[in-house]
């Protein structure tokens, strides 16, 4: 009885996320199009509202084509190692007070393993592919994602020392339901390296080399077609939401808001993480994109260290005030 | 009963694994062997009520170590096999060898016993969290042997570092700076356990 409830309970986080990422794009394309003076999709339903509908059904029924001489399971397998990683950190979300799937006691390293995995994903499709934009374009995500992801991780430690847990729940509790209790504010530093990092780790402008189309025409996805192409997009968009709620549990107070929304309990939880995505896009809006090197350098020369410091920092503090 | 089955099949894959990730042709199809294997091994933490350790295991060694691995292999190119020549001169002298020693193993397990039960039980652990009673152990008790594994890895990653600078713009290079990332990976992830 309870593995059956706990199978409704996915199926419904499944169909919601998944709404979400369909509508995430919609509102991308809306978004970039006011910012650029066009109006962006309009033709299906009434203001294009039926546009990701229709992208899906349309990728649904494409060929999927596998290059000949790509190395075959690894092809098939790359896109589904990236969308099952990224999926399954949807688990230790807690979306409101006891809204999460599994409530478990390392839940912010869960997450770290899981989008460490998904990088797999994209290494591996840009192997298999046996072209050489592909190839590029995979080599360019593992560098930047294993150099991002160090410094993530130390953003990240200050939140755990302030809230002396590592459970997601736990965490938001911490934060307590007042504006200043927000870690925000006491981690501002781990914050900035955390939302630079949390930029490149999901591959988004001004860190999207891996698929760069000037040099790389798509990237480690130039060989996909059909379905499997529509995986990486969905994949895409989950690390970012995952992301983003990762940056809102653990820096904007999670579900906790100016009042309690009687009915709906995740409410400023998914308008936070909506604030978040806004910023994703006006960034893809407005920046360039980082040389390859300038890359590099930021993560190891700047990020690392700011995040050692914030750690120190912290603990120091930590250690005097309690 | 759950926990006996997971355990089996667990140690049935790190096993399976392990013998492809030897046996297969292809080196990248091997790498990603091992990282069947490292879930596994992650799998069988968590029965232990090891969470942290589990998911350490995914970050560092999956993560991490794997990836740079995989790196290498992509850099390198290799083309065709490494032919060495064999340690052993006949295959089957080999072979026999090999059960020797694996019969050996099997011979010596039956010596092993339990420890003895040391201050952290179960509940106690579950009670802490895994996290907070490894870092309290790590920190209180072992804090010498800890400073000591820190401080070999710096070794390491500055050894790494020198080798790379001494043969700059040759492509040696490439490996050993792949050697110090993965050291300063391993140390970076040394520093997060400070909590």
């Amino acid at each position: 009885m309870e593995i059956l409830l706990l199978i409704v309970w996915i199926v419904i986080l499944f169909t919601v996320v998944m709404l979400h990422v369909a509508y995430a794009t919609y509102f991308e394309r809306k978004i970039i199009g006011h910012m650029q003076v066009r109006l962006g999709p309009m033709r299906v339903g009434w203001h294009g509202l039926l546009q990701p509908i229709a992208d899906g059904v349309k990728s649904f029924f494409k060929e999927d084509i596998i290059p000949e001489n790509a190395d075959r399971p690894t092809f098939l397998a790359a896109p589904i190692i990236c969308l099952v990683a990224m999926m399954s950190s949807l688990a230790v979300l807690p979306f409101a007070k006891g809204w999460v799937l599994a409530d478990i006691d390392i839940g912010l390293l869960f997450v770290f393993a899981m989008s460490s995995l998904a990088s797999y994903g994209v290494v591996l499709a840009g192997w298999s592919s046996n072209s050489k934009y592909s190839f590029l374009g995979g080599m360019r995500s593992m560098a930047q994602v294993i150099s991002y992801e160090i410094s993530m991780g130390l953003s990240l430690v200050g939140v755990m020392l302030l809230a002396g847990s590592l459970n997601l729940s736990a965490i938001v509790e911490a934060q307590g339901d007042r504006f200043l209790g927000m870690y925000l504010l006491p981690q501002c530093l781990g914050f900035f390296v955390f939302f630079i990092s949390m930029l490149a780790e999901t591959n988004r402008v001004p860190f999207d080399l891996p698929e760069a189309e000037t040099e790389l025409v798509s990237g480690y996805c130039t060989e996909y077609s059909g379905m499997r192409y529509a995986i990486f997009f969905m994949a895409e968009y989950i690390g970012m939401m995952v992301m983003a709620s990762i940056g809102t549990l653990c820096f904007l107070g999670g579900w906790h808001g100016p009042f309690p929304v009687p009915f709906f309990p995740p409410l400023w939880f998914v308008l936070k993480v909506y604030l978040f995505m806004f910023i994703f896009i006006w960034i893809r809006a407005t920046l360039p994109r980082y040389r390859y090197d300038q890359l590099m350098d930021l993560g190891w020369k700047m990020l690392i260290p700011l995040a050692l410091a914030n750690i120190v920092l912290t603990a120091c503090l930590k250690a005097i005030l309690t | 009963m759950f926990f006996q089955l997971f355990f089996i099949y667990c140690a049935l894959m790190i096993v399976a694994s392990g013998l492809l990730a030897i046996s297969l042709r292809n080196p990248v199809h091997c790498v990603l062997m091992v990282l069947v294997l490292f879930f596994h091994m992650a799998g069988l933490y968590l029965t232990l009520n090891a969470e942290f350790l589990a998911a350490v295991q995914i970050i560092v060694y999956a993560g991490a170590i794997l990836v740079l691995y995989l790196f290498v292999l992509f850099l390198v190119n290799l083309r065709d096999e490494l032919h060495l020549t064999a340690f052993v001169p006949s295959a089957w002298l080999g072979r026999i060898i090999a059960a020797g020693l694996a019969l050996g193993l099997v011979a010596t397990i039956p010596v092993f016993t339990l420890g003895e039960k040391g201050v952290w039980t179960v509940e106690a652990i579950r009670q802490a969290t895994h996290t907070k009673a490894l870092g309290q152990e790590l920190y209180a008790n072992y804090l010498l042997p800890f400073e000591i594994a820190g401080l070999i890895l710096l070794v390491a990653l500055i050894g790494g570092l020198v080798l790379a600078r001494r043969n700059q713009g040759e492509r040696v290079g490439a490996a050993g700076e792949c050697e110090a990332t993965a050291c300063s990976a391993a140390h970076a992830d040394h520093q997060e356990v400070l909590r």
